[in-house]
């Protein structure tokens, strides 16, 4: 019978083209909504790397301004980058299992002697421990080794899209390019990656995609790499040259650790807590002591990744959809009884309640499955259209062009949301037409 | 077999009760040919709906085929609906978006039959009542003594047991009307029991037994007596009708 009914649907779908539109034009807009602030939301709420939240920390001290909080909002947060002294100390210790300090740079990726164009790199300049701290996954090769830390060696990691531009996706571990003028050895290219919200460094906005290029924290200093990133201070300092910069009190490194249990964690906070004493008798830290492990579910809410204004538009969005639906509901009654004398006649032919009820059912289905992908349709539009509103420079493949990756994850929630919504919607018309009693219409037709 | 044995009918609004059938008796027996007659108002199409199974009953019993139908559920009650009653209707009712041969087809979906044994009976049933031609016409292609007989094709599709006729010449001319009441004749005459609401006398008097209903009960009838005209049945109609106390 579901072919039947699925068959009486279009049919009668193509009876009310206006009717019909507007109830398919309903579901959409509201579904377009919702996977629009959904998938703003899943990108800036979700935990994209719940799996090792217990064992990772953002590694926080409190060297800022005696005189007033680093944030005034939330005065009992430190400053949630390093100094550059404070991070190379800290970097000390043998307690973590893994450890990492880091700053994003820009450079230029260039080949030799090749027609590939040289293209503007967002780099993060990081110790080794990077790609397995955060699980980072691999095309071809991997990461860099200690050695090459301190070495500092010319060898570097490559993302998908650029391992794709310069080297037309082949495996490029052991190829030459060059970055901002040195030659450097590809070790590695990344398959797709793409954590959201990029917890890892909150600097340009949680939304960022993750760096083109990945090169030794090591050549920071003999290349005197700027931050691309948020570079504060507190305090006026005569900074003249980089080693003057490098030993002040300007924040601009992020660092993590990985503490695969409770003792190691504690045994690194008392190592921490020990670093900030002596500093503070040395002259430093002259705030309350404030050193902080912190971990990734906490580290977005302390940064704010996730508003309340985000939550409230969430609702707003559902409430949209409850709207739309609302409208549906009216819509739906009021075409099905407009076709109630129909139904009356097929009633008196054999067609029980529940018969008629699954025929409407599946007609509300027909609607619901159009509307869906409509309105996905319609989202990804959106969702264009806000990458665009708020991409302020085009050549920066960052900012919010993680927006416009509608994962397969959104995909299902939004066909799954558009479907039940829908058949819920479409529950009391296609009882309600059932119940009719068909004897009144037939005399009247 | 049909028989109705004291059966009442109230529709009840707000303010007032309307008595459509009162203390209502009737039996109809296998292959008779019964004309109800009645002015308006008087319960024939409320008759009509109980017979059908299209409504329920206040009290009384209704007993079609030897089974009592007020303990059945929607499901059976549409079953049985299917399966043993074919309804002809004033207004034809056939669905104007389909064409002849999917509106024949409509009862037939409700049966589950497979495709090929539907083909067949929409084909023989469009051939009984001389349509074969114009299967594909849409409803409003056809004339109104035409959609009367695409509605007795829909009707007879499901080779019912009772053929339920409520004004079936109602909205054609004369000449038509007689068609098909020749049409229903013949039906009747294969072994279908007719039961047809109508207001023209003349063909009331073609039926086997006429039934006259006056403010919701039985005020006069025929009992049925074999016409010389026709032909000998397997069946033996020994209706009997009885009168509302």
């Amino acid at each position: 019978m579901f072919g039947y009914y699925l068959h009486l649907a279009f049919r009668n779908l193509r009876r009310n083209p206006g009717l019909t539109a507007l109830m398919i034009g309903a579901v959409a807009l509201g579904i377009a909504v919702c996977v629009m602030t959904l998938t703003m939301y899943r990108a800036m709420s979700g935990n994209p790397i719940w799996w090792k939240n217990d064992v990772l920390y953002a590694v926080t001290l409190d060297a800022w301004d005696p005189k007033e909080p680093y944030n005034e909002d939330k005065p009992e947060l430190a400053p949630w980058q390093l100094t550059y002294r404070d991070a190379t100390a800290l970097m000390e210790s043998d307690i973590p299992k893994r450890k990492l300090i880091m700053h994003k740079a820009i450079g230029v990726l260039a080949l030799d002697g090749q027609t590939v164009k040289p293209e503007r790199a967002l780099t993060r300049v990081t110790t080794k421990d990077f790609f397995t701290m955060f699980d980072v996954p691999f095309q071809y090769g991997g990461g860099w080794t200690d050695a090459a830390d301190k070495g500092p060696e010319p060898v570097l990691v490559l993302s998908k899209k650029m391992n794709d531009k310069f080297f037309r996706g082949e495996n490029s571990v052991g190829r030459r390019i060059h970055w901002d003028d040195r030659e450097f050895r590809v070790v590695g290219v990344l398959d797709h990656w793409l954590p959201l919200p990029t917890f890892y460094d909150v600097n340009n906005g949680a939304l960022e995609e993750p760096e083109d290029v990945y090169i030794p924290f090591g050549w920071s200093v003999p290349l005197e790499l700027d931050s691309a990133g948020n570079t504060q201070g507190w305090k006026p300092e005569d900074i003249e040259t980089y080693q003057e910069f490098l030993a002040s009190e300007t924040i601009w490194l992020q660092m993590w650790v990985e503490l695969p249990d409770a003792a190691s964690q504690q045994r690194f906070q008392a190592f921490i807590d020990n670093y900030a004493s002596r500093q503070k008798q040395a002259g430093r830290f002259q705030r309350p002591l404030n050193n902080r492990l912190t971990k990734v579910d906490q580290w977005l809410i302390d940064n704010e990744v996730v508003e309340n204004d985000d939550r409230v538009l969430v609702g707003l969005a559902f409430a949209f959809l409850a709207v739309c639906l609302l409208n549906t509901v009216g819509l739906l009654l009021a075409k099905f009884l407009n076709n109630a004398a129909i139904t009356g006649v097929r009633r008196a032919l054999g067609a029980s309640r529940r018969q008629v009820f699954f025929q409407h059912l599946v007609e509300v289905g027909v609607i619901s499955s159009i509307g869906a992908v409509l309105g996905l349709a319609i989202g990804g539009l959106l969702l264009m259209g806000l990458r665009a509103l708020y991409a302020i420079d085009p050549t920066d493949a960052g900012g919010t062009q993680a927006l416009a990756h509608v994962d397969l994850t959104s995909v299902v929630t939004a066909l799954a949301l558009a479907f039940f919504a829908t058949i819920a919607a479409g529950l009391y018309p296609a009882w309600r037409i059932g119940r009719i009693p068909p004897a009144i219409y037939l005399k009247a037709q | 077999m049909l028989e109705m044995h004291g059966i009442s009918k109230i529709y009840r609004t707000d303010l007032i009760e309307t008595h459509a059938l009162r203390d209502f008796s009737l039996k109809v027996g296998d292959g008779e040919f019964v004309a109800v007659t009645g002015p308006s108002g008087s319960g024939k199409t409320t008759f009509m709906n109980l017979a059908g199974l299209l409504e329920t009953f206040d009290t009384g019993t209704y007993r079609l085929d030897g089974e009592d139908v007020s303990r059945l559920s929607d499901e059976q009650r549409s079953k049985l609906r299917n399966e043993k009653i074919g309804f002809i209707f004033q207004s034809f009712n056939l669905i104007p978006d389909l064409d002849i041969f999917d509106n024949v087809d409509v009862p037939l979906r409700y049966r589950r039959l497979g495709k090929k044994d539907r083909e067949q009976r929409i084909r023989n049933a469009l051939d009984v009542v001389g349509l074969s031609s114009r299967m594909h016409h849409m409803p409003s292609q056809l004339s109104g003594g035409q959609q009367q007989r695409a509605s007795i094709a829909r009707a007879l599709a499901g080779d019912p047991r009772f053929l339920l006729a409520d004004e079936p010449t109602g909205n054609v001319d004369s000449l038509m009307a007689r068609q098909v009441m020749d049409l229903l004749e013949q039906i009747n005459e294969m072994g279908t029991t007719v039961i047809m609401v109508t207001h023209d006398p003349e063909l009331a008097h073609r039926a086997h037994r006429n039934v006259h209903i006056v403010d919701g009960q039985i005020s006069d009838f025929k009992p049925y007596e074999p016409r010389d005209d026709v032909p000998a049945m397997d069946v033996a109609p020994a209706a009997v009708a009885m009168s509302p106390a």
